[in-house]
């Protein structure tokens, strides 16, 4: 009788080692800074970082917590974005309304 | 993927997002741009004297091996609130790779804005499965009798490879040194080597 497999299956977030982009070729060539909206967003979560609003680890986490479609449809920033949105909602900082 | 142009929903998102937090006094447009502004000056130049200054300096290498934080401190760059910083010395027998598979993790201070394909799920999970073919596509191909030492970087501690110092750059002095260092080498994707710069260091 097979033995149940009872190992943990990894988090979508946790790549290392992960068979699905093994035939997929590293874009060494790709060095373009972030676009606007990137850098806009990664300066928007240093400036609530000082705030003492969003942690490093409050935006991982919400991040490792989007959908699986959207973690790998979204781009590096948008879900950047969507992480500091999600944590502003949860502490009351802003409002569901404010963002509709 | 990462390269696209964002959405025009996740555009919205972010104006109303940044609305509703300068209407509720917590962020300002100057804030937003200095920050921005800090972020843009970050890059590996700064990596690069702190390993040329490894290369001639017995005692910066083993301030910089020892203590990565102080040693940029040192440089006159503000660590304040990033996680502590590592320096991995590569030898005649281990050579280093850093990867960070569960995002992005990197030393933004001394290097700048980690590229594309630090971030590229092909880069996160191959690194630690194949690094040796990964290395292959930056066009490095170490000796076999290398062993190759690779290194996650997490959120709550960054790296940084210190290469060799290239042969062929024996009375160079540190201001050349720097310019044949790479945010490349840096990650450990690729090697310093003095021959391609050779006119540089003219």
């Amino acid at each position: 009788m097979d033995t149940p497999n009872l190992a943990p299956f990894p988090a979508q977030h946790d790549l290392g080692g992960n068979p699905r982009f093994r035939c997929t070729p590293v874009e060494t060539d790709e060095n373009a800074p972030p676009d606007d909206f990137g850098k806009r967003v990664d300066a928007l979560r240093a400036v609530l970082r000082d705030r003492g609003l969003i942690t490093t680890d409050e935006q991982r986490f919400n991040i490792e917590s989007l959908p699986e479609a959207e973690y790998f449809d979204l781009t590096y920033y948008e879900k950047w974005l969507r992480a500091v949105a999600a944590v502003m909602i949860a502490k009351g900082v802003v409002s569901w309304e404010d963002l509709q | 993927m990462a390269t696209q142009p964002p959405r025009a929903e996740s555009l919205a998102l972010l104006d109303k997002l940044v609305t509703a937090l300068k209407r509720r006094g917590i962020v300002s447009e100057e804030e937003i741009a200095q920050k921005q502004a800090s972020a843009d000056r970050a890059n590996p130049m700064t990596g690069a004297r702190m390993v040329a200054r490894a290369w001639t300096d017995p005692e910066w290498r083993a301030l910089l091996l020892r203590d990565g934080t102080a040693a940029a401190e040192a440089m006159g760059i503000s660590m304040r609130g990033n996680p502590p910083l590592g320096v991995l010395e590569d030898t005649a027998k281990v050579h280093h790779l850093v990867v960070c598979t569960l995002c992005s993790c990197y030393p933004r201070a001394i290097i700048g804005y980690p590229p594309h394909w630090y971030k590229s799920a092909a880069y996160r999970s191959r690194a630690v499965r194949e690094p040796r073919a990964v290395l292959a596509e930056f066009g490095t191909v170490l000796p076999a009798g290398i062993q190759v030492r690779v290194v996650d970087s997490t959120a709550d501690f960054r790296w940084m490879v210190l290469p060799m110092r290239p042969e062929g750059t024996e009375g160079w002095t540190e201001d050349q040194l720097t310019a044949l260092v790479t945010r490349d080498h840096l990650v450990g994707v690729s090697l310093p080597d003095a021959g391609g710069k050779a006119s540089r260091a003219a």
